[in-house]
């Protein structure tokens, strides 16, 4: 399938992705080619197929779940300290709020 | 010592004899690293203090007369996609230039806990996303058999260390062949392991359905003792599995007598003729140990790539949304307002691969497209998981190549993202299954590049795979047969 430089676009946005125009040009190209490809599934019969949504799971239901306990947790400043901007415990980011 | 030709067994026996501390190996294994990092750029960066540390409680426990660990005084690499708590994890991204984890990977513990000793994060394609290391920020990984060459990918680095000498075993990961693959590239032995075997816990997650954490090494035995130090239930990653883990290496040597193997028809067509020719040899010697070779059909096969690029682009696509600059990304420099601030901070900080992948992955989750793509790749999941089942009814494990051909030169595909993703025909399939597969070396072709054979067999029967591919190994197997 063809993919139009309009759906990049509007694909590029969903992904709060800003692309170059060339980007833009290239990714137009590629996808298609990919999708393309991609079109090939549509030979095989799927109809009553179970989709494939676990990979294995070896345990029973509520094997995975813990004693609700607490547990040291990381800490605010550790959280942050990657953080390109922060400050007063908090992530910063633009204004988002005008007044 | 020459650190190159060192084993496990071989370095734990050498530090309880005394003949060198731990401390000793750490040091000389930390210089050899870094003077030999030029010639392939193997490593991103190193952490020398974290390998001292890890040496001096190795001697510590053999000063005490305790158990040092069976991965005693190993010098290891690890992927820079597995976290390490206070030494920098990139990924190799822009993005992640500067984070520095709160925390240590399970897997990473493990390996310390026993005995091992971090030189430093090796290098990959970014975020783990490619096949042949040339998408990493910090510089492509060049093949220490051929520094033109790829190493593979995206485990590049970690295969790259173990094939040059400087790091014993290595930590990779593997979502579409990234640690099969490039071991084939460099001739090493990597491991895949069953789906859930080894936690995730601290791999930065890529696509989520078919990430696996497994070994690299330069000997089987080598790389079944590291998986089984890594290996096993971890409350802090629900999808690891439960069934308790074997002494895989106590499995080995059992004769290959009567072991029934199978020949996928669908894996040999249009193979290039020098590999093909290396895998024929390698199945000749598998037969004369006692294994019963039969052909067999594994008829989704052809479908596997449609099926791959859709599931890992999904799920890569909702999993790197989370860097946006603003807990631990770079941020762009003049945001003028927040959505402008995610879109430039990423629009800057990913490489054009992860993008692709981002843009491939939005677009088939995008509204009106989920049943088209992501449910149909799920129901082609089934049908392929489905013929190994199949499959292994009848035999007890399958011999494939690993990759169609030996490295590449580096630039030859990169400008080709459809060929470089066909060029993965052979490893995703056992992704997708979710089953055990290893790469092991099978000579090499008249330019002396590596070839590569597969080994896969059912869920958890690591110790079936490995007791191939170690009576493979002692028959003369890894030297072309």
């Amino acid at each position: 399938m063809k993919i139009s430089e309009q759906e990049v676009r509007y694909v590029a946005g969903l992904a709060h992705l800003r692309l170059t125009e060339e980007e833009i040009r290239r990714f137009t190209r590629d996808l298609s080619e990919i999708l393309t490809h991609i079109d090939k599934l549509n030979e095989l019969d799927t109809s009553g197929v179970e989709p494939m949504a676990q990979v294995i799971y070896d345990a029973g239901a509520t094997a995975t779940l813990r004693e609700d306990q607490e547990r040291p947790v990381l800490g605010a400043e550790t959280a942050l300290a990657n953080a390109p901007l922060a400050g007063a415990g908090y992530f910063k980011v633009p204004r988002v709020i005008e007044r | 010592m020459d650190i190159a030709q060192l084993t496990l067994d071989r370095i734990r026996e050498d530090l309880i004899a005394r003949r060198y501390s731990a401390a000793e190996l750490a040091t000389e294994a930390l210089r050899l690293a870094e003077a030999e990092n030029p010639k392939t750029n193997a490593y991103i960066h190193f952490c020398p203090e974290r390998a001292l540390d890890a040496a001096r409680r190795v001697d510590g426990k053999i000063a005490n007369g305790e158990d040092p660990g069976a991965l005693a005084g190993a010098a290891v690499a690890v992927k820079d996609v597995i976290v390490t708590k206070d030494v920098r994890t990139t990924c190799g991204s822009r993005l992640l230039a500067n984070y520095i984890p709160p925390y240590d990977a399970t897997a990473v513990i493990r390996m310390e806990r026993a005995g091992a000793m971090i030189l430093g994060k090796a290098n990959c394609d970014e975020f783990a996303m490619g096949s042949s290391n040339e998408n990493s920020a910090f510089g492509a990984v060049r093949n220490p058999v051929d520094p033109e060459r790829v190493p593979g990918g995206s485990s590049g680095g970690p295969a790259a260390a173990v094939a040059q000498g400087t790091a014993v075993v290595s930590l990779g990961s593997d979502t579409g062949g990234s640690i099969r693959q490039p071991a084939s590239f460099c001739g090493v032995v990597g491991v895949t392991p069953t789906y859930g075997r080894v936690s995730r816990y601290g791999l930065v997650a890529f696509a989520s359905s078919l990430d696996h954490i497994g070994p690299f090494a330069r000997t089987v035995s080598d790389a079944a003792a590291l998986l089984h130090a890594i290996a096993g239930r971890d409350e802090m990653d629900s999808t690891s599995a439960f069934a308790p883990v074997p002494d895989y290496r106590a499995g080995m040597n059992g004769g290959l007598r009567g072991v029934k193997l199978g020949l996928p028809r669908e894996y040999f067509k249009g193979l290039a003729s020098e590999t093909g020719n290396r895998i024929e040899a390698g199945v000749g010697l598998l037969k004369k140990l006692g294994c019963e070779v039969r052909e067999i059909s594994l008829p989704a096969t052809d479908y596997a790539i449609a099926c791959y690029y859709i599931i890992c682009t999904a799920e890569a696509s909702s999993n790197l949304a989370r860097y946006d600059g603003v807990r631990y990304t770079t941020r762009s420099a003049s945001p003028p307002n927040l959505i402008d601030m995610y879109r430039a901070s990423r629009g800057e900080g990913f490489g054009a691969e992860c993008k692709r992948r981002i843009m491939l992955g939005t677009y088939v989750l995008s509204a009106g497209y989920y049943d088209a793509y992501y449910l149909k790749a799920q129901k082609v999941r089934a049908l392929i998981a489905r013929d190994f089942q199949q499959a292994f009814e009848k035999v007890d494990a399958i011999v494939t190549p690993v990759s169609p051909f030996p490295a590449f030169k580096i630039g030859e595909k990169i400008d080709d993202p459809m060929e470089m993703y066909l060029s993965d025909i052979y490893t995703i399939t056992g992704d997708l299954a979710g089953i055990p597969c290893m790469s092991v070396p099978c000579g090499k072709t008249a330019a002396g590049l590596p070839v590569g054979m597969q080994i896969l067999t059912n869920h958890f029967d690591e110790p079936g795979m490995f007791r191939i591919a170690d009576a493979y190994e002692r028959a003369g197997g890894f030297a072309g047969a």
